[in-house]
């Protein structure tokens, strides 16, 4: 019998050889470095992740990276960089990481609230806490995730925030990350997020670049909820430079009688993929995934999420609306699990997407994996066009054409930004929609011309 | 005034032909009645004047104050005073029916080159027009349309035409799901609109609505064509005999 060895790409070589080159310098602990080993001889056995991987079917990473960009070591602090800092309109604690490295300068840690310690990454990698190696890891749904192990393996930096029991934070935490894009690099970077009892926060996480060039971003998140605890997260990827291929992981872990909320905008991300794999590790918590997916042009945005109802007594919602111009795809696979003792699940999963021209697309795949017996679960794919009857109507009452789709989108993706608790960031989401909507529109006056 | 000349309409996608060489005047300051049998092309030739663009015009004109309507978008035609209170209003989950109302008199005030209403002066416009037609406030911050009983729906398209006040309004089978009580209200809010300066097209089945809404022409529509034009006595008369007569005229 012949063995198949699988051929490598030029991608998955230079992969290995950049390993090879920094593992020694990589931050880390015994442990850590035992982590890394392990995520990248996975990486290795399986390589690049490809159409014929179920959970990665319709984003083909390795046709997407022809090449590995080599890795970013330090962060450049352009121009632009400082200017788009100042745009930004979060107050409260900002962290910003510029190419996947801390940069204190620019972040805000005096006058930290109380309760709330951050630390980079790099610091924390090589501290001596016992349980860092299992929080990295985070929910073991994630373990055979080839695009997280290259993020295990080469993660540089990021920041690690602990927020102690009872803490309420009246303003959010940004973790802004952005890549300046002088060269073209690689950037690894992952943050993690431990709320302990009784927490209520909300975290913003921020991916941008501000160009020219386009980068290969790996960036992971790690959440871990205490027991009663209310953590909002809202993930921004809005100004990303064409060309730029980027696979965000969250992962989380959540204590009982919590809730956890996560809301995703994405606009002008070029190639995106954002996977999520959340586990209940307590019960009688309440687990919200909901996202605007906003795609144009030759743009990709995958949104795989895996939910572990390894409890009973767990709720679930996810809702994602994608809105799909031009010659995009957007991605929808969903899995949720419902563990053997995971009685009285209540699981609902929610597709919906409009396509406005004949070359957009979308691919809908729900999973529902039941063991149990006494659930409510359900799912539901919609993909339609603007309603013509409904257009009409508004242009009947004297709105443009524009103006009237503007409007019917809008409320199409705002059925899902209801949920951003936080009213000045759902404000700001809405805001951010909007302007999309009107760039659609101004386009598609000067093509009527 | 609104004049339609030899129209003749199919539908775009189809080798059906709905509107077969239809004219009909409207003056300002008129109310004409357009009654005829299911499949007559009522309908049709209210969406056919409000712009809808499911459909193709094979020939003739429609005209509002000389100028032909035909090439103009249905934003347009809006904005040139012609208004549809459609026979079923549609829902739009998300938008508030205040932004929506904002929206639309807004945007025909911008097509004329009129500056936008004030805040204020929106509001109180809303609130009078709300009143006299018994709408609920807590309607007004309600998705447009969503949930609202067949009555509300009537009535909140009749509070449009009054905010947008439009010179040619057209109310296709306005009275269709409304009880009682419900026509009444609806027929004296346009009533009130009644106006030298203005123009109504109301198409119906029954005579019913116009016990409440008078007309001062009645015309018989068959086969997509105007068969017979009187005065409101003409609607009664049609009451007792019926369509079959026209049917064989057309």
């Amino acid at each position: 019998m012949a063995i198949v060895t699988p051929l490598k790409t030029a991608a998955e070589q230079a992969l290995s050889q950049q390993f090879a080159n920094v593992k020694a310098e990589l931050p880390g602990t015994l442990p850590v470095r035992k982590l890394r080993e392990d995520a990248f001889a996975g990486f290795e056995a399986k390589g690049l992740p490809h159409r014929r991987l179920e959970s990665w079917r319709y984003t083909d990473l390795r046709g997407l990276l022809r090449e590995a960009k080599p890795l970013a070591t330090a962060a450049r602090v352009t121009p632009a960089i400082t200017a788009r800092l100042a745009a930004l309109p979060f107050d409260g604690v900002r962290l910003v990481l510029v190419d996947g490295a801390f940069t204190p300068e620019l972040s805000t840690l005096e006058g930290l609230p109380e309760g709330v310690n951050v630390q980079p990454l790099t610091e924390a990698l090589v501290s001596t806490r016992e349980d860092l190696a299992r929080i990295l890891s985070g929910p073991s749904i994630a373990d055979s995730d080839t695009g997280l192990m290259l993020n295990t393996a080469l993660m540089r930096d990021g920041v690690f925030v602990e927020i102690t029991e009872g803490t309420e934070l009246a303003a959010p935490i940004a973790i802004v990350s952005l890549a300046s894009g002088e060269e073209e690099t690689a950037i690894f970077h992952r943050s993690v997020v431990l709320a302990a009892k009784g927490v209520k926060a909300t975290i913003v996480e921020v991916s941008e670049s501000t160009g020219p060039k386009a980068s290969q971003i790996n960036g992971a998140i790690v959440f871990e909820t205490g027991d009663e605890s209310d953590v909002q997260h809202l993930r921004l990827v809005t100004r990303q430079v064409p060309e730029t291929v980027q696979v965000q992981s969250l992962l989380a872990t959540i204590g009982a009688h919590a809730k956890f909320e996560s809301f995703a905008l994405v606009c002008k991300a070029a190639t995106l993929r954002q996977q999520y794999f959340v586990k209940y590790a307590g019960e009688h918590s309440e687990i919200g995934l909901r996202g605007v997916n906003l795609l144009g042009g030759a743009e990709h945005s995958d949104v795989t999420l895996v939910m572990d109802h390894a409890v009973p007594h767990g709720v679930s919602r996810e809702l994602f609306k994608n809105i799909i111009g031009g010659e995009a795809t957007g991605v929808f696979q969903g899995k949720v699990i419902v563990r053997p003792h995971a009685q009285k699940t209540d699981g609902g999963m929610k597709s919906n997407t409009l396509l406005l021209n004949d070359g957009a697309s979308m691919f809908n795949k729900p999973e529902l994996e039941i063991f149990a017996d006494d659930v409510v679960c359900g799912h539901g794919a919609t993909v339609a066009q603007m309603d013509g009857e409904q257009l009409f109507y508004l242009m009947a009452r004297g709105l443009p054409r524009p103006q009237a789709e503007a409007l019917v989108l809008q409320a199409f993706a705002g059925e899902a930004v209801e949920f951003v608790a936080d009213e000045a960031l759902r404000a700001f989401v809405m805001a951010e929609i909007e302007a999309w909507l009107s760039l659609r529109e101004a386009s598609s006056v000067v093509s009527a011309v | 005034m609104l004049e339609i000349r030899n129209l003749v309409v199919k539908i775009a996608d189809e080798d059906k032909q709905i509107i077969n060489g239809l004219n009909l005047t409207v003056n300002d300051g008129e109310v004409a009645a357009i009654m005829g049998p299911n499949g007559s092309g009522k309908s049709t030739l209210s969406y056919v004047i409000a712009g809808k663009e499911d459909y193709e015009v094979l020939d003739g004109e429609i005209l509002l104050n000389g100028e032909n309507v035909l090439e103009m978008e249905a934003d347009a035609r809006a904005a040139a005073g012609i208004f549809l209170a459609f026979q079923y209003p549609l829902e739009i989950p998300g938008v508030a029916t205040m932004t929506f109302l904002k929206a639309a008199m807004n945007a025909q005030r911008k097509a004329r080159g009129e500056a936008e209403l004030l805040t204020p002066d929106f509001i109180k416009r809303v609130n009078s027009a709300a009143d006299a037609l018994s709408i609920d406030k807590a309607m007004l911050r309600r998705p447009l349309n969503v949930g609202f009983s067949g009555g509300e729906k009537k009535r909140m398209e009749i509070l449009q035409m009054a905010l947008l006040s439009p010179s040619m309004c057209i109310l296709d089978e306005t009275d269709s799901g409304l009880d009682i009580d419900a026509l009444r209200i609806v027929a004296e809010g346009v009533n009130a609109l009644r106006d030298k300066s203005r123009g109504f097209l109301v198409i119906t089945h029954y005579q019913r609505l116009l016990d409440h809404i008078v007309p001062d022409t009645v015309h018989v529509m068959s086969k997509g064509r105007i068969v017979k034009t009187g005065g409101k006595e003409l609607a009664l008369e049609l009451e007792k005999s019926g369509y079959a007569a026209y049917a064989e005229a057309a």
